[in-house]
């Protein structure tokens, strides 16, 4: 028997997408599996899933609450890998942007008192710049002296997550808790709970304004990317990057600017974070945003919309997740769904025969 | 502090280092980039430690820390050379799969329970040597001598011998090889395989020898990818990786000890300055990689010797300019 496989250039549009989903159906059942295998039940699990991420309004509230920093990774990813850009960083640059955002507060930048009207934006604007210059580097790097993106910006997140044990065990700690004061109420992000008072039924809902920063940024990505030449030009660094050249593309200017602005979407995202649902700066303040961002971008084929969906999808699995034994579960079943997707786009590229060998080469 | 006994402690922190270098030298030799060195490294990290535990024997723990290591790089390479999915998000994938399997097996899996580790030997006449004696040939753990036998035999299996020659050939240009009858896939599989096993090695060499014990995701913390980054300095060098890896593996065993003293050479330890300033000390390793990889380019570029040239690219028989 011998395979080969054969590009396919009859494939309908859809098929990209049904295959995508029959991954994704793929991999959670593979995945149950092997939970059955290591004494667990995952039909439960599943329905546990379901039920604690999508039951009620108040679990879909949370539900959105986790989607929102993973929405902002997974644009900063989409659009690098967009370009074939390996910006494995996103977790990093996420860490600075919640480092810059609350400088803005702890330093202090903005003296206490300032209004929220200015304390919003400028957390924001410090949030977006640290995550973007984080960005920077490894985007110079490789576009200047040819270094490997990929372990630039992973070395980057190990840097980032000391830099932000720095500040917050030593000189923002409260009292020498691993955590830094609480942001006065200005720097917070208003959520739906806060007009309970006007209307009752938001009461308790923790959706913040970081969903909107997330779901705006998606529509504007979405232009820049199908609507505007700075997109076209992007798509066709990444589709061929020898075409581009010989269209006269400055593609190293490319790469530095598409790392900047991944690196300041995954700040944003930081900042939202911490302005949205923590409310101070602390450790662990990412249980690997950054990384899901990447099977994110995957199971979105790179659409900023689609990146939407698929941090919704992602944002029930962490939150219903956290309750599933073993505790390993999740982060297998990521893995899963990521080969699977893999394995999904060379069904979609190519058509695969087997074959009895008829004569040896 | 004694400077000799913390040199000796970076050999053997550096022989983890070299093993994932090494297994990564030969798949990328052999043209396929294995992006899953943390996740086989924390794979065959748990897996060691737990048949170490449970047999007794730390030498059966490390044989089933390999062989699971080769396993889980197979998904990688049916993915890659096979089914020709990228290489890139394949070894992302790769590890992903690999730290959730770690963390559903280690579970249960005990940090506190006592494990019979790899014995430590001294060598007869070599530890006699001044000073490279007391460093490399006294008291260190039986796998760091493994990985000295491990540097030479690399280096003369990739440039001196035949199977050597197909394997950079493969890797440089497999359209000439398959022309020569050389089996391509072939060759990438075992090669591949070989990294596996070598980056599982690498992982019970941290939980059966050098720092016992599982402690979960942080078991590994990032040295596979330091492994990675070693590769890009060492220029795909066995010679050079292993003076990477020895290099690496002081300052990883250097950010631990430094932590330990006051006076460095009669002068306040900097580190220790505030509260929370050794937490700089952690980033150094990560930004010294950047560094290398930095260097590594540049020399690369100069001298105009560069990663195989087939690397990252699946081999198709028959398609132009594979």
């Amino acid at each position: 028997m011998n395979l080969s496989l054969e590009p396919r250039t009859d494939a309908p549009r859809w098929f990209a997408t049904a295959m995508t989903v029959a991954a994704f159906v793929f991999a959670l059942t593979l995945s149950g599996l092997i939970i059955a295998l290591v004494g667990g039940d995952p039909i439960r699990s599943y329905l546990h899933i379901v039920g604690a991420a999508f039951g009620s309004v108040g679990v879909i509230s949370d539900t959105l609450v986790k989607a929102t920093p993973l929405i902002l990774t997974g644009l900063a990813c989409a659009l690098a890998f967009r370009m074939r850009l390996w910006n494995i960083g996103a977790e990093g640059q996420f860490l600075l942007g919640a480092w810059g955002a609350s400088a803005v507060v702890l330093a202090p930048i903005l003296p206490a008192g300032t209004p929220a009207i200015v304390v919003i934006p400028v957390m924001m604007l410090a949030g977006a710049v640290a995550g973007g210059l984080w960005g920077f580097i490894p985007g110079i790097l490789r576009a200047r002296l040819g270094v490997s993106e990929i372990i630039v910006t992973l070395m980057l997140n190990y840097v980032a997550l000391s830099w932000v044990q720095f500040w917050v065990f030593g000189p923002w700690s409260e009292g020498g808790f691993q955590q830094t004061d609480a942001f006065p109420r200005e720097a917070w992000l208003p959520r739906l709970t806060d007009f309970a008072n006007a209307v009752p039924a938001l009461g308790g809902l923790t959706v913040h304004l970081g969903l909107i920063f997330g779901i705006v940024a998606a529509a504007i990505m979405w232009v820049a990317i199908e609507r505007t030449r700075w997109g076209y030009e992007i798509r066709l660094i990444g589709d061929s990057p020898a075409a581009a050249r010989y269209a006269g593309i400055d593609i190293k200017r490319r790469i530095v600017v598409v790392f900047v602005i991944s690196g300041a979407l995954a700040g944003l995202g930081g900042m939202s974070e911490v302005s949205g649902v923590v409310h101070r700066l602390q450790d662990h303040i990412s249980p690997g945003y950054g990384f899901t961002a990447i099977i994110i971008a995957y199971l979105a084929r790179f659409g900023p919309l689609r990146v939407v969906v698929a941090s919704i999808l992602f944002g029930a699995l962490i939150l219903a997740g956290r309750e599933i034994q073993p505790q390993g579960i999740p982060a297998m079943i990521q893995g899963v769904i990521l080969f699977s997707l893999v394995g999904a786009d060379v069904l979609i590229r190519y058509r695969i025969r087997f074959e009895r060998r008829l004569a040896t080469a | 502090m004694d400077f000799t006994n913390i040199l000796a402690a970076g050999v053997a922190s550096g022989t983890v280092l070299l093993f994932a270098a090494i297994g990564e030298i030969f798949a990328e030799r052999a043209g396929v980039l294995n992006l899953g060195v943390e996740g086989m490294m924390l794979f065959g990290a748990v897996v060691g430690f737990s048949v170490g535990v449970s047999t007794g024997n730390p030498w059966l723990g490390v044989v089933m820390a390999m062989l699971a290591g080769g396993l889980l790089s197979l998904v990688h390479a049916v993915m890659t050379i096979s089914l020709r999915a990228d290489q890139v998000v394949s070894g992302l994938a790769l590890t992903f799969l690999g730290t959730g399997l770690a963390r559903v097996l280690g579970e249960g899996v005990s940090s506190a329970r006592d494990v019979a580790l790899i014995p430590q030997l001294t060598i007869p006449v070599l530890s006699r040597i001044p000073l490279i004696g007391e460093i490399f040939f006294t008291e260190q753990r039986a796998l760091v001598y493994v990985g000295y036998l491990l540097v030479p035999l690399a280096w003369y299996w990739i440039g001196r011998t035949r199977p050597g020659l197909h394997l950079r050939a493969v890797g440089e240009y497999p359209a000439a090889a398959d022309a020569q009858g050389i089996g391509v896939y072939r060759l990438r599989y075992a090669y591949v395989f070989i990294g596996g096993t070598l980056a599982g090695l690498a992982g019970a060499t941290i939980t059966l020898a050098i720092s016992p014990g599982w402690f979960g995701d942080q078991t590994v913390n990032g040295r596979g990818w330091i492994a990675i980054g070693l590769v890009i300095f060492a220029q795909w060098s066995p010679i050079r990786a292993a003076f990477g890896a020895l290099l690496f593996g002081a300052i990883l065993r250097f950010i631990l000890d430094v932590q330990g003293v006051d006076l460095i050479l009669g002068v306040q330890n900097p580190f220790l300055a505030g509260r929370s300033t050794t937490f700089f000390l952690e980033m150094l390793p990560y930004l010294m990689v950047i560094l290398a990889v930095v260097i590594g380019s540049r020399e690369a570029a100069r001298k105009r010797v560069g990663a195989p040239a087939a690397l990252g690219r699946p081999y198709v028989r028959g398609e132009r300019g594979a």
